[in-house]
């Protein structure tokens, strides 16, 4: 039992838990919108954006979270825009606009001014996280959650059928840039304590795991919350135990889980071709 | 009779050539007008203009308000996590604004748009689960909460079944029968026989009319460029293309 108790009576641990607590449920929630509109490897590529974001900030000598987000926005806006363009197809805009931001940050960061210590913000410091980055995560998660609940009835209708959503009366442009827009906001949330390496495992694998899951979008959704949660605590334990780096735990209790779900549903359907 | 839509020498395209022109046609109250043309003939373009996703090149569009309307089932995604009451639900988007929650009363209405279409049964059932034949009768429920005069039907009887199909065709004529003006692109010759007026598209208006008068072999010919054939109670049709 006081091994169970042990590590939160530390208050980095406290902060580490209650930031990635903060984390699961608004990558539980946004994570299942990311599925249904099959915009995970979007997810990922904005991540990456984010990094000539922080570069360009530093060198700029304005706050980290600023140059991140109006990097990922940006690159949110870019994808948005040039995965509608009929002539390429969605991917490969992701992939263009993505190596262009990349290889832009890429010359920032070789510059003589680079600054030190990038390394952190690309695998994150969990232990490290401080009461105002606290403080900063969850407004910006109560911001995301807010601007989902507010944007639910058109999300619903743009996934459903995007081709005959407007006729209905909902807008698929303001849908994909907020979408995308909120997954930005999300990964500034996350990069403090996962690293952007590592942030949208977050997102995609809990909503990954619940889908799996099956039931209605409200069920899938407490299911990606509360999966991402314990996902968390698990890592945690294990980062505190093994003695093993907090973020990289946690995203890899995710991806742990998410094999053992996929095995235990291939098991169950198992021999295939009966019901 | 009132008119509920009055469209007067309509063009619409894409940018280059006209994919429709010459269209003039008036639906009112209580009828029900068919569609026909072949795949790229212009039906899809007509509809996109009535709502408003395409600006006409040329011409008037008078209406009476907005449109209900029910896409091909088969656009549709199966695996979505929603019930059929969700998606008669999302027919509120275009009434109630989108940033307010959806109120008991709206539930009552689309529960009993459900019940209208014969599902009230079917409504906490992932929409997935459902037959074809259901699935478009959800999507006319969708429709009917929206609660506009006018439907818009793109093919609802493609890829459903016998049964479904009478069925549809019983309910489109209760709708009719309310009051609702309804515009169905269709491709079966037979049917649109049945109803009260039909509008032959191949890029251009090639008639508009009851179809005692309109569905003559050089209309259908004109019409599709196709194999004619005749068909019992009706003075010529031709075998429709087939959907697989």
């Amino acid at each position: 039992m006081h091994a169970l108790w042990e590590p939160w009576t530390q208050g980095f641990m406290q902060r580490a838990l209650l930031e990635l607590v903060l984390l699961g449920v608004v990558g539980g929630v946004l994570g299942c919108w990311v599925a249904l509109y099959e915009l995970s490897y979007s997810a990922e590529s904005l991540a990456h954006a984010l990094f000539p974001g922080l570069v360009g900030a530093a060198l700029l000598g304005v706050p980290l979270l600023l140059g991140g987000a109006v990097g990922v926005l940006g690159a949110a806006t870019a994808v948005a825009l040039a995965g509608r363009a009929p002539e390429i197809g969605r991917d490969t805009a992701v992939g263009i606009v993505i190596t262009t931001l990349f290889g832009l940050g890429v010359l920032l960061a070789l510059s003589q001014a680079a600054p030190p210590g990038l390394g952190q913000l690309l695998f994150g410091d969990l232990l490290g996280v401080s009461r105002k980055d606290v403080i900063v995560s969850a407004t910006l998660a109560g911001l995301v959650v807010g601007a989902l609940a507010l944007l639910h009835r058109q999300l619903l209708v743009v996934g459903f059928d995007r081709s005959t959503s407007r006729a209905l009366g909902a807008h698929p442009l303001l849908v994909d840039l907020a979408l995308l827009g909120l997954v930005a906001v999300t990964v500034v949330i996350g990069v403090q304590a996962l690293g952007n390496l590592l942030v949208i495992a977050i997102v995609i694998g809990p909503a990954a795991i619940a889908a799996l899951l099956g039931g209605r979008l409200a069920t899938m959704m407490a299911a990606a919350a509360a999966i991402a949660i314990g996902c968390a605590l698990a890592g945690l334990y294990l980062s505190y135990y093994a003695n093993t780096a907090a973020g990289a735990s946690v995203a890899a209790v995710t991806v742990g889980l998410y094999l053992l779900v996929r095995l235990g549903a291939s098991i169950r359907r198992w021999p295939p071709g009966l019901a | 009779m009132t008119e509920l839509i009055a469209v007067e020498d309509l063009a619409a395209g894409y940018g280059g050539p006209s994919a429709l022109e010459d269209v003039t046609f008036a639906l009112r109250r209580g009828e029900r007008i068919g569609v026909l043309g072949p795949n790229g003939g212009g039906k899809s373009t007509l509809f996109r203009v009535l709502l408003g996703e395409l600006q006409p090149l040329r011409g008037r569009i008078r209406s009476a308000g907005g449109f209900g309307y029910v896409p091909q089932t088969e656009r549709s995604r199966l695996d979505y996590p929603v019930t059929a009451l969700d998606v008669a639900l999302m027919g509120t988007l275009s009434r109630v604004p989108w940033w307010q929650p959806i109120a008991r009363a709206e539930r009552e209405r689309a529960l009993a748009a459900l019940e209208r279409v014969g599902l009230a049964d079917q409504a906490r059932k992932q929409f997935g689960e459902l037959s074809g034949g259901q699935r478009q009768r959800v999507l006319v429920a969708r429709a009917l909460v929206q609660d506009q005069p006018v439907l818009l039907l793109d093919e609802p009887f493609t890829g459903v079944d016998e049964p479904s199909a009478q069925l549809l065709e019983l309910l489109l004529d209760d709708l009719a029968a309310d009051g609702r003006g309804i515009l169905i692109a269709t491709h079966d010759v037979e049917q649109v026989a049945r109803w009260d007026e039909v509008l032959c598209l191949n890029r251009r208006q090639v008639a508009f009319g009851p179809p005692e008068e309109t569905l003559t072999p050089a209309v259908l010919a004109e019409t599709y460029g196709a194999e004619i054939v005749r068909l019992e109670g009706v003075p010529a049709a031709l075998l429709p293309p087939h959907h697989h």
